[in-house]
């Protein structure tokens, strides 16, 4: 009972911001938005038992690359409201056609959900009882140590491809900066 | 009800004085060690040795008026003070004093990846003053501080996993357990990467010589210009505060926490007569001295020459740390 308050309370809030995040008028204003929305998921995984993702979430989101936007924020200085559209009656066509599949991936994940419910399991994604790190002594829970297992042993190829990818951006953002190397 | 509800809050409360207390004699002793190394003799009219100026400062600026711009962000003006604060207090919330569960509040897994998450968040109050004041020189100063701040955060937490690769764990507890099972402070153990972490902590504190973001001479007092009376004095907390984190890392992570010295030395049992946390504040407070007497000794850098440190020489160093770090691990 307690748990669906605090994660009904969380999810009222997660999704109030992030509508203050896009109706925000100064784009600073926005962008403080977005730090307390991702604090706030933050506590909902600290709720899920999920120190080591919260964690990282406030380090990597909230303490590093918000911080970073606020500095782009901050250059450009927008303090109106940009613009209306010139023409009222056109249809964003780009935009239509994103939030459509965004729209269709997140109704054929709730399908899929229902429909095997025990998919993770069966897919070799969960956590076995044979893991690892399943006793940590005296702390409260050990995710940290089960998520490095997972990661290095059944995860390890899309772990790999997604530092490569990463690697990619990397080199890409020097290249694009640095027209003469 | 009392070990769940009553304890903690006591323990809080307790913590969150010692911490606003220990930053105003903190202030006090530096405006001393800066006195005596500039043969002077500093505050000496209030109380013995002015040792109420601790008390009268605090007085002084909650008393003083509280000023906003009139072209200030009203909301985000007066959040930035708090937002730097804040955090700089939560950090308490997971650091051990002593040995067993009494002398801290709590021992989670993720101890030290959670001081260096909730120090980050420390950032947008610099940030934000300094835009929300609306005044060419505190803006100038919030973009040198973020620009400051994130590159040596990098260095810093990558020093930090080193540490952590040679410990197996992420608890504060554990690596101050660790060290004393090994019978050597990890100072000898990671020599270089205690250098890199207090090289880093003095720049992400805002310290001499890399307190660009509140530089006097050329930024008329940074982020803070526009900001008078008690949130002014957040700010100022805040700084102090960061320090007594800053030296509360280095002492966890290097220098044996409440350890006391050599504890495997049996000659030197004797010293266990001095409580843990005793020896933990001790420690805290050599750190703090040597930040004050960095700041007296050398010279201010060049924002270029704060830049170039930071990513060409502490990141690289920081990598070959722990690159090196690894191999022993496997290699030993």
């Amino acid at each position: 009972m307690a748990e669906a308050i605090v994660f009904w309370t969380l999810a009222v809030l997660i999704l109030g911001l992030g509508i203050a995040v896009i109706s925000a008028r100064s784009a600073v204003h926005s962008v403080l938005f977005l730090v307390v929305n991702f604090l706030l998921v933050a506590v909902l995984y600290v709720t899920l038992n999920a120190e080591f993702v919260a964690v990282i979430q406030v380090l990597v989101y909230a303490g590093g690359i918000v911080v970073l936007y606020l500095f782009v924020v901050m250059l450009v200085n927008l303090k109106k409201a940009p613009e209306r559209y010139a023409d009222p009656r056109r249809v964003p066509w780009t935009g239509t056609l994103l939030a459509g599949a965004v729209l269709a991936e997140v109704i054929a994940i709730g399908v899929y959900s229902t429909v095997s419910s025990d998919g993770a399991a069966a897919t070799g994604g969960g956590l076995g009882a044979d893991t690892p790190f399943s006793d940590c002594g005296s702390l409260v829970s050990c995710n940290t140590e089960q998520l490095g297992w997972v990661l290095y042993t059944s995860y390890l190829i899309p772990f790999e491809l997604a530092s490569m990818l990463l690697l990619v951006a990397m080199i890409g953002a020097i290249v694009l900066a640095k027209r003469h190397l | 009800m009392l070990e769940t509800i009553v304890v903690p809050l006591a323990k809080i409360v307790v913590l969150l004085n010692a911490v606003l207390v220990a930053v105003t004699f903190l202030v006090l002793m530096e405006r001393k060690v800066i006195a005596w190394a500039q043969s002077r003799l500093g505050p000496m009219r209030v109380g013995p040795y002015g040792i109420l100026q601790a008390i009268a400062d605090p007085i002084k600026l909650i008393l003083k008026e509280d000023i906003t711009p009139r072209k200030a962000d009203k909301y985000v003006f007066t959040l930035a003070p708090i937002m730097s604060l804040v955090p700089a207090l939560v950090v308490f919330a997971v650091v051990p004093f002593g040995p067993d569960p009494f002398y801290y509040l709590s021992d989670i897994n993720v101890g030290l990846l959670f001081i260096i998450s909730v120090t980050s968040i420390g950032v947008y109050g610099i940030i934000l003053g300094g835009w929300a004041s609306n005044s060419k020189y505190p803006l100038l100063a919030s973009l040198r501080a973020s620009a400051q701040l994130i590159s040596y955060e990098i260095a810093v937490t990558m020093t930090l996993v080193s540490v952590i690769l040679t410990t197996g764990t992420l608890s504060l507890v554990g690596i101050v357990e660790a060290q004393r099972e090994g019978g050597l402070w990890f100072a000898f153990v990671q020599p270089v990467a205690l250098m890199l972490v207090f090289i880093g902590g003095l720049a992400e504190t805002n310290r001499a010589p890399f307190d660009l973001p509140e530089a006097e001479t050329e930024l008329t007092g940074g982020f803070h210009t526009e900001y008078s009376g008690m949130r002014f004095s957040l700010f100022f907390l805040a700084e102090y505060a960061n320090m007594i984190v800053i030296s509360a890392i280095v002492v966890i992570m290097f220098f044996g926490g409440w350890l006391q010295p050599f504890p495997n030395v049996p000659a030197l049992a004797f010293l266990g007569f001095v409580p843990p946390w005793i020896w933990f504040i001790g420690k805290i407070f050599l750190f703090l001295y040597v930040f004050i007497w960095i700041r007296a000794t050398l010279p201010r850098y060049r924002y270029d020459q704060l830049m170039a440190l930071g990513w060409k020489v502490l990141i690289p160093v920081a990598i070959g740390n722990l690159v090196v770090t690894g191999i022993l691990k496997v290699a030993l």
